[in-house]
């Protein structure tokens, strides 16, 4: 088994639509928290495969598209302290910010360097010892023990030049927030899979418990995701909603200790805004104070000066399921991948991107 | 962002490990999973490996699946 393309057959694939389409009398709308499981619906057309009793909306899990326009300020500003090296993930230099974006500031001479690992950045800082090196820690619980794990190493280490613009989003309290605005209304969700790696699948029992909404935990190949849909509408069939796992090669109920215990020591909770929700309680992570040497919002005087939201850009209601691509009249005109004027156009695991890449898949029910 | 990939772990150096994924072999650390073991398949994230895939429950998922299309198969 190489856990990759045994569950992508196609046989397969069609004897769970099979059941799928038996299954379902009941209609219902599920919400696929996750920007990585939007690309394998829209990949492989799973939306039009689906039977009409189905209708699934995209959610806001994609960490670059709900980073606040203020947070990319931050960001963009740090990175034109003269001498500062920027380490960053590629997905964040090209979002624009309220004025510019990293990318364009490269262009104008900062040190903006793309890396594909944490351990690059403490590289980068061990061969500059000379110069700081701010690593933007921007993703959800699945990225944040590996910013951890950097921030543990630099001080093992004793590298004093290492520093991180902890952005990190947490998941169940964006859902939590979604839920308790009312618009939108779900019969089930489709759970993180490498969130869940980390958190376990009992970070989402308070939604089938207090929400009454259904959740299975998927991988993210195509037949993980049908098999996820299989086992939403078993339990909606059955009026019982509950937390399952249609990835139990990759998660456990309890998930992964060690990167818990790791992002607990070097990360507390704090509040965090994000794009189109504004602020919500206890959903970011800062460095504890005992490593506030390492937290570059302690280390620098940063001002990133006011913020200002793009005209027209319409991400915020799109992120949480309120509206498609299709009702922003900059879609596919004035925003396109080149051009592009918010971040889900931007992410490659963005709304706007997937439905513009894969145009066909966008049809709406 | 949260894109992970299986690896196979090849040899263990520490908290390093060499992975193989795709035919490529890469460099990871094993510091969020020190349970690993050479031979396992690892999921890979930003180059750490965030958690050691089961093939038992892979193997029982396909079998499930198997079962599904069989039925479906029957019903037609």
């Amino acid at each position: 088994m190489k856990f990759a393309s045994e569950f992508r057959q196609g046989k397969l694939a069609q004897g769970l639509l099979s059941k799928i389409r038996g299954a379902s009398k009941r209609p219902a709308r599920f919400m696929e928290f996750c920007g990585g499981h939007t690309v394998t619906i829209f990949r492989y057309g799973i939306r039009q495969a689906l039977p009409e009793t189905i209708m699934m909306l995209s959610g806001p899990g994609c960490p670059i598209c709900v980073t606040a326009n203020a947070d990319l300020d931050k960001a963009i500003a740090l990175a034109r302290i003269p001498g500062l090296i920027i380490a960053t993930f590629g997905d964040a230099i090209r979002v624009p910010g309220s004025y510019t974006s990293l990318q364009v500031a490269r262009a104008e001479g900062a040190d903006v360097r793309i890396v594909y690992s944490t351990l690059d950045a403490l590289r980068i800082a061990e061969e500059n010892p000379g110069r700081k090196v701010v690593f933007l820690g921007i993703g959800f619980e699945t990225t944040a023990p590996t910013i951890a794990a950097s921030v543990l190493q630099a001080k093992e280490d004793g590298l004093a030049n290492y520093s991180v613009l902890s952005l990190h989003k947490l998941c169940p309290p964006v859902i939590k927030a979604l839920l308790d605005s009312g618009e939108v209304a779900l019969d089930g969700f489709i759970c993180p899979g490498h969130v869940s790696a980390i958190t376990g699948s009992k970070a989402w029992e308070f939604i089938a418990r207090d929400y009454g909404i259904s959740c299975v935990v998927a991988g993210f190949e195509p037949l993980d995701v049908l098999q996820s849909v299989d086992m939403l509408v078993a339990q909606v069939e059955r009026g019982e909603p509950m937390v399952e796992i249609a990835y139990r090669r990759g998660v456990q109920p309890e998930g992964n200790t060690e990167a818990l215990r790791l992002m607990d020591e070097v990360f507390e909770p704090c509040s965090a805004e994000w794009r189109g929700m504004g602020t919500i309680p206890d959903s970011g992570l800062r460095l504890k104070d005992d490593y506030r040497r390492f937290d570059a919002e302690k280390v620098f005087e940063i001002d990133p000066g006011p913020t200002r939201e793009p005209s027209g850009c319409i991400c915020g209601e799109i992120l949480q399921g309120l509206k498609t691509p299709h009702d922003c009249p900059l879609f596919g005109e004035a925003c396109t991948p080149e051009e592009p004027v918010g971040p889900c156009m931007v992410s490659s695991e963005g709304s706007c991107s997937t439905y513009y890449r894969y145009g066909g898949g966008g049809i709406e029910r | 962002m949260c894109v992970a990939v299986p690896a196979l772990v090849k040899s263990i150096e520490g908290s390093l490990a060499r992975v193989e994924i795709g035919g490529i072999v890469r460099e990871v650390s094993l510091r969020l999973t020190p349970e690993a073991r050479v031979g396992d398949y690892v999921i890979v994230h930003t180059g750490y490996a965030i958690n050691v895939l089961d093939q038992a429950e892979g193997e029982e998922t396909l079998r499930l699946f198997e079962e599904i299309a069989r039925m479906a198969d029957g019903e037609r």
